[in-house]
């Protein structure tokens, strides 16, 4: 059986966060239980290009019902890998975001901000054989909330990655660089200083294609693993 | 130097339409639902439902859950898991998605089969990933069964836990009309409060 590194405490944010509010009621307030690595599941959903449909990579069409979505136009390309420096081909990412406007077409958004009719938010794409990613999109912007006055979202798209096993799970938010909200907002200060900067984007000009959308580059680093397979005898 | 973990961050609110947008009404699709299992599918088919409590213990409106799962005979359907001796059921791939803002009471609800033990002198279960707002790392937990006694017992994760805390861990079992039935809620906080592993 293979063995896989645990979840960084000094990379993670905790469960509680004062500055967090929602998380005093919700997060754990008891110690993790441990499991013998030898015998936690080493297995998890495994996808295939099967759930990738044609525009799913391109947010800037696949909501468009009669023109193009408003704002910025942006591509945010990256590596998935583990905290060997491995590469993880075909594995799936799941983004979610705001509109330009700092509008969510959930129905729960009560932001008095617009809806675009042309933009969904929603998109989907896997690694490729070198765990690179990219997708299209448009630039989402701030928006409020309820948890201290005058609280502000920074820029935000919401990634959701699975990896090899259900243990390499991850759910985060990738933020753009100097962004001024940054330094105000308790869900991205509640991780640890030294890993804030994991979440922010790099501008990349040569990512940026020539007069279509500007680039960042978001690499994502996952827990690691190593494939053993499991005895073929019992 | 070798690369660090990028930290969690919260799901939000604001999920549905992005990872759950079928069961929600939005009209897209979505890469897994809360039915895992199709009428071909082998083993015992049951309904795992239940409902999720704050500190409060008011009931949450805007959790995820996701589920995995062996099938049948014991084996996850996985490049990992190679045992030959077991068989992969072609219907079934073992995970399962759902939200619990979907119905009035807030309940999540999987159909599926009960899985078989992975692993001699294990019991069987079923793992299960919880994210929510309000919680910046999603939490693991697992599915015992509550008419699985001497296999839990016997289990090394189930009989590793304090003896008062593993009635967290069990879902309870009901014959009802339209089947079988196993109920399990999930407390985040509290005197019942779940247990969570550090998977
Ligand atoms: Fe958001």
């Amino acid at each position: 059986m293979s063995v896989l590194s645990g979840r960084d405490w000094k990379s993670q944010p905790p469960y509680i966060d004062q500055g967090y509010k929602s998380t005093s009621l919700r997060g754990p307030s008891r110690s993790l239980v441990k499991i013998d690595p030898e015998l936690a599941e080493m297995t998890g959903p495994a996808f295939g290009d099967e759930v990738i449909g044609s525009l799913d990579h391109d947010l800037t069409r696949n909501g468009r019902v009669n023109g193009e979505p408003l704002g910025e136009r942006i591509v945010v390309t990256g590596r998935v890998l583990d905290e060997n420096g491995q590469s993880l081909p075909n594995t799936l990412i799941e983004v979610w975001q705001a509109n330009a406007a700092g509008r969510y077409i959930h129905k729960k958004d009560q932001h008095d901000a617009p809806v675009d009719p042309n933009f969904l938010g929603a998109g989907r794409c896997m690694t490729d054989d070198q765990g690179r990613y990219r997708f299209y999109t448009i630039r989402p912007g701030a928006y409020p909330w309820g948890n201290h006055p005058n609280a502000w979202r920074p820029n935000h798209i919401h990634f959701s990655l699975f990896g090899p096993t259900i243990a390499t799970r991850l759910i985060t938010q990738m933020y753009f660089p100097g962004d001024p909200l940054l330094a105000f907002d308790p869900i991205f200060e509640s991780v640890p200083e030294a890993a804030r900067g994991r979440l922010i984007s790099e501008f990349s000009l040569d990512v940026t294609e020539e007069g279509f959308a500007l680039g960042y580059v978001f690499d994502i680093v996952l827990r690691g693993t190593q494939a053993t397979p499991m005895e073929g005898t019992e | 130097m070798s690369p660090r973990q990028t930290p969690s961050q919260t799901i939000g609110p604001f999920f549905h339409y992005g990872l759950n947008p079928v069961e929600a009404n939005y009209p897209h699709s979505q890469i897994a639902g809360h039915c895992l299992a199709s009428d071909q599918t082998l083993g015992e088919h049951i309904r795992l439902t239940g409902r999720v409590f704050d500190g409060n213990g008011a009931v949450v409106e805007d959790a995820l859950l996701e589920i995995w799962q062996a099938n049948a005979a014991g084996r996850y359907a996985h490049p990992n898991d190679a045992r030959s001796n077991r068989a992969l059921d072609p219907h079934f791939h073992g995970f399962g998605r759902c939200g619990t803002g979907a119905n009035e009471q807030a309940r999540f609800t999987f159909c599926t089969i009960k899985p078989g033990p992975a692993q001699p002198g294990h019991a069987p279960f079923i793992s299960v990933t919880v994210f929510m707002r309000g919680l910046l790392n999603h939490v693991y937990t697992r599915i015992y069964f509550d008419d699985e006694a001497a296999a839990n017992a016997a289990d090394p994760v189930f009989s590793s836990v304090a003896p008062e805390r593993q009635v967290t861990l069990l879902a309870k079992r009901y014959h009802t009309p339209s089947g079988i039935e196993y109920r399990f809620d999930i407390h985040m906080q509290g005197d019942q409060e779940t247990v969570f592993f550090d998977l």
